[in-house]
């Protein structure tokens, strides 16, 4: 069982109404946006279960808005959120989908698209407390919780990659907490998700990126 | 230093002779990541957030996101002034507090769940009353707070303070649990007599439901945190007369989480049973979704 702090029992801080519904949405958000790195033109959210059925009454989509407009769950921007994103000149949409069972009842999808045809679909799911998990970018299925530094790295699915990256991490001295791959089928596109207690520093990107099968990269620093 | 039941910490507490909460403050020393100044400094921060978010609606009232509630912490505050008011100054002042916190809340304001938002009014409507009314410091609302955190993470732990998966009883019975046992230490009581006051609060609340009308942290959310506080207060004041439960703290916290597994269903954060399922809790329920 993971330590509980002080503050895990007296936290978070938090905007409402809901740990699951609001502050949980954030963090996804949050997290998504991290992982897109670059300016927010246009975002698309689907919402499922629950979220599809309550949204409104718990301010998921200014939760998820906010989040995406980098607001961290007790900021209290996040209840003007829509004005926020219009003055921005931020499009954004929200789809309730009641329809589709999804695996977990309070599920979200995020996809962002910019005029240059940059994308990046993410899926969250909000597990309670406020905490989240990351399940799906693009087309794969992954698992994690943005916890910690977190590193995701789009590659090709061919020998030699996650040596590549493990080598580079170990260069750096960054300890890796956890450390899994995902993909769809072998030889084509796989995520490698690294988790560490201390902080990826933001130039190892470079030296990851010299492998010709490492398509993309993404940090979430904390 | 760490514990994981209820009789460790009661060990711990006799052989450190020291209070629940320096025991507490002491694990996150020991087993945490946290250094004193920053758990001093997160101390403050949530003592600050507890009383913004219990006295701004007093002051300027405003409506839910779903519309159920809004203005109650401002009644009651007025109510206590007249002479019709029967509560008694601490009681009527933590209602009121705790209400505000739910209403604020409710409205996408900043909160402390504590331990989670549904029930985040007791605790700091407990001890903002006590620091108005008694003249409580911020040194012992602080030791307030992290004695409560101690009773929060073995509920956490042992049983369960989610309403989807216990009840109300798990929610506010443990934010009720863990004010009566922080109320039991600020005016002095021992450890024992702490999760003896916290035994009494779980066991007055075992069997509560969580029933939210239209599925929104608004009623009966808001006015059962205004029970916690009385049943906190009720039994702090039960464990300082000496009147112990005769069911240790342990053996309620497990019998809580057996409650509430075996609640039905609706009953549990779903929004079908209790007061959700009445015929006005449906109506409302759906015109507050015609609404939107």
């Amino acid at each position: 069982m993971n330590f509980l702090s002080i503050f895990d029992v007296i936290g978070p801080n938090m905007i409402g109404p809901s740990s699951s519904h609001t502050a949980g949405a954030v963090a996804i958000a949050l997290s998504a946006r991290k992982m897109y790195g670059r300016p927010i033109e246009k975002v698309t959210f689907t919402l499922y279960g629950s979220f599809a059925r309550t949204y409104r009454g718990h301010g998921t989509d200014k939760a998820l808005l906010g989040g995406t407009l980098g607001f961290h769950t007790d900021d209290e921007r996040i209840r003007d959120a829509f004005e926020i994103a219009d003055r921005m000149g931020v499009e954004y949409h929200f789809i309730p989908d009641e329809k589709t069972i999804t695996n977990h009842p309070n599920t979200a999808d995020i996809f962002f698209e910019d005029r240059e045809g940059h994308t990046l679909f993410v899926r969250g799911e909000s597990i309670g407390g406020g905490k989240m998990r990351i399940v799906r970018i693009n087309h794969i299925d992954v698992e994690f919780t943005g916890e910690y530094s977190t590193l995701i790295v789009q590659q090709i699915d061919k020998p030699g990659v996650v040596a590549h990256i493990t080598q580079c991490l170990s260069l750096h001295n960054i300890n890796i907490a956890f450390m899994r791959l995902f993909r769809e089928e072998k030889g084509t596109t796989a995520f490698t998700v690294v988790e560490s207690d201390e902080p990826i520093p933001r130039d190892i990107l470079q030296y990851i990126r010299i492998n010709p099968n490492v398509s993309d990269l993404m940090l979430i620093e904390m | 230093m760490d514990f994981y039941t209820g009789q460790n910490l009661l060990n711990l507490c006799e052989e450190t002779q020291m209070p629940i909460s320096a025991v507490m403050k002491q694990r996150e020393l020991t087993m945490g990541t946290l250094t004193e100044e920053e758990i001093d400094k997160k101390l403050e921060t949530v003592l600050e957030i507890m009383e913004t978010s219990s006295h701004a609606p007093i002051k300027k009232p405003g409506k839910s996101m779903g519309g159920l509630i809004g203005g109650e912490a401002k009644k009651l505050r007025e109510h206590s002034q007249t002479p019709q008011s029967v509560a008694g100054s601490v009681l009527s002042k933590a209602m009121a507090y705790s209400m505000a916190v739910l209403e604020v809340n409710a409205s996408m304001g900043l909160i402390v769940a504590a331990p989670t938002a549904g029930s985040s009014g007791v605790l700091p409507g407990i001890l903002m009353a006590l620091k108005e009314e008694r003249g409580i410091s911020d040194r012992d609302l602080y030791k307030g707070l992290l004695n409560a955190s101690a009773v929060g993470y073995l509920l956490m732990r042992n049983a369960s303070v989610s309403g989807a998966e216990a009840g109300c009883q798990a929610e506010v019975g443990a934010a009720s649990a863990m004010a009566a046992s922080a109320i039991t230490e600020i005016m002095g009581g021992t450890p024992g007599q702490c999760l003896s006051a916290a035994a009494h609060a779980l066991s007055n609340l075992l069997g509560l439901v969580c029933d939210p009308i239209a599925g929104l942290v608004e009623s009966p959310c808001q006015t059962r945190n205004a029970i916690g506080v009385a049943n906190a207060l009720t039994s702090a004041e039960l464990a300082l007369a000496g009147i112990s439960h005769p069911i240790p703290f342990d053996e309620m916290a497990d019998t809580m989480y057996h409650v509430g597994k075996s609640l039905p269903f609706e009953l549990r954060e779903t929004a079908v049973g209790g007061c959700a399922g009445t015929p006005t809790g449906c109506a409302l329920g759906c015109s507050i979704c015609k609404h939107e």
